[in-house]
């Protein structure tokens, strides 16, 4: 499944962000993968998705611009991709 | 030796490869900037560790 | 930001390492012809299991996300699943690097159980001949055996490191073969003239045909092969290898030895690359973000004799402790430089006058421990 603007996403429970002074380390500790936020935007944006309905909500709410939301959107596909994130689970 | 046919055919086909490339390149700027936005790297793909 | 420009960041250091080695003691059952840290004999100013416990709090609070285990045999510790225990229990994920002895049925089960860790069993040939000439006599048969255990209990895909040598260069496939056999990730890594290594360095290394040989493999066979990027001197040869192709020592990796002492890397345990003990005050932490070794790595390095090679930007100079142990200066071609840039230079200097190790913890040598046979390739 690759991530629309309509997407409901979450940071995957296992992810953790870690900051550095140009983005942030992200590691998931079930596949080990580990994975460079290389803007604080990109950083910004993960760390929120939680809190807006959907993933355009979330761009926009972060104040990334609409003609970057392409871009916004391949890198949160690749991170599905990797299990950064994932599509948000409802709590039973 | 080439004729003056066979330059002109070349210097059109560049002139199309080069009109790809251009069009590849606005086509794939997304996956470029995304590309900028995150980096994988291995777990064990850093030197100085066992 | 290009790729590049992430690993000139870096190669100026961060704020946390990525992940680091803890030699959790120097006492080891064998006595591997090659031993990076020279064990054999435990060292009485071994940290304590609140020291060690300590040094856990402060990489949790570093968010240090994963650590590797080794030693030494870092199971001959009684407090060796405590310290798992307790590092897991604080988020920091633990790869421990064993030679398989004390993995028997029982502690083979009881790792299947325990979450976020991962096993990395030592082998350096694909037979007991080739092994155990580099290993010890029955240290083949001990790996094997762990590996079963392992297999039996469940525990997962675990990693299988092999030290590559001018003798197991060609089992390469069937390392591969082994390692898929117990569903295990195969690692290769290279052999550095540390600790012991520096005894049989100019036998052991591989020849700049196998080199090539060993390079080569990688591209076509590397897919799910892991190196620790120790290769990246082989850059020079052509395409990059995975991996972030820099030397990570005291800028994203360091070690902490058995007795707090912290080095920029495994390879180089020589008062040279100390940084610090965690004993000091600040502790870890401190070290890791303020000592002047560390600083100084952290600055952007000479390429110094490197600097009109073509091959610099791929081979970076290749790595310290090859360079330091061999007697060559820092600023200069790797030993084992793929364009033969060091042969002059090697062929100077001395036997015996090279670096030593700052400490030997290798047991007595007595008259029934096997000499390495340099004839035991096939």
């Amino acid at each position: 499944m690759s991530v629309v603007l309509e997407s409901v996403l979450e940071i995957h429970p296992q992810v953790a962000v870690r900051p550095e002074t140009f983005g942030a380390l992200a590691y998931h500790y079930g596949n080990r993968r580990l994975i460079f936020l290389k803007h604080p935007d990109v950083v910004t944006v993960v760390q929120s998705l939680n809190s807006y309905p959907d993933v355009q909500s979330t761009l926009s709410a972060c104040g990334v611009a609409p003609e970057r939301w392409p871009s916004f959107i391949a890198a949160l596909s690749s991170l599905e991709t990797s299990e950064v994130v994932r599509e948000r689970q409802i709590a039973s | 030796m080439e004729s003056p046919i066979a330059t002109a055919d070349t210097s059109v086909i560049e002139e199309s490869s080069v009109a790809q490339v251009i069009g590849d390149l606005v086509a794939d700027t997304p996956a470029i900037e995304a590309e900028l936005l995150i980096e994988e790297i291995s777990i064990d793909g850093m030197c100085g560790v066992y | 930001m290009s790729a590049k420009s992430l690993v000139e960041e870096m190669k100026r250091g961060l704020d946390a390492p990525i992940c680091l080695t803890w030699e959790l003691t120097y006492a080891c059952n064998l006595q591997c012809v090659h031993c990076l840290s020279s064990s054999g004999q435990r060292d009485e100013r071994e940290l304590s299991t609140e020291e060690a416990k300590k040094i856990l709090d402060d990489l949790r609070d570093l968010q240090v996300f994963y650590i590797n285990i080794g030693g030494g045999e870092p199971m001959v510790r009684r407090d060796f699943f405590e310290l798992l225990e307790y590092s897991v229990a604080n988020g920091i994920g633990v790869k421990f690097s064993t030679n398989g002895a004390f993995i028997d049925e029982e502690k083979a089960r009881r790792l299947a159980a325990m979450d976020y860790l991962d096993i990395q069993i030592s082998l350096d040939g694909v037979d007991a001949a080739t092994n155990d000439a580099v290993r010890g006599e029955g240290s083949y048969d001990m790996a094997i055996r762990a590996m079963e255990n392992l297999k039996a209990a469940n525990f997962g895909q675990f990693k299988i490191s092999v030290v590559v040598t001018r003798h197991n260069v060609s089992q390469l496939d069937q390392f591969k073969a082994l390692a898929d056999h117990y569903g295990a990730q195969l690692r290769i890594t290279r052999l550095r003239p540390a600790g012991r290594g520096a005894d049989t360095w100019h036998e052991l290394h591989p020849t700049n045909g196998q080199q090539r040989e060993i390079y080569n493999w990688l591209l076509k066979h590397g897919e799910n092969v892991l190196t620790g990027d120790s290769f990246f001197h082989l850059n020079a040869l052509g395409e990059s290898l995975p991996g972030l192709n820099m030397c990570g020592a005291g800028r994203v990796v360091c070690l902490i030895d058995p007795i707090g002492d912290v080095y920029a890397c495994p390879f180089v345990i020589h008062d040279e690359f100390k940084a610090g003990n965690v004993r000091d005050e600040g502790g870890f932490a401190k070290v890791w973000k303020q000592s002047d070794l560390f600083l100084s790595l952290r600055e952007p390095q000479s390429a110094g004799a490197c600097a009109s090679c073509g091959a610099f930007d791929a081979c970076q100079g290749g790595c310290m402790a090859a360079k330091f142990f061999t007697g060559l200066p820092l600023d200069g071609p790797d030993p084992e430089c793929v364009g033969g840039d060091a042969d002059e230079a090697l062929s100077i200097i001395a036997r015996g006058s090279e670096p030593k190790p700052s400490m030997d913890h290798s047991k007595p040598v007595t008259l029934t421990r096997k000499k390495l046979s340099v004839s035991a390739s096939h």
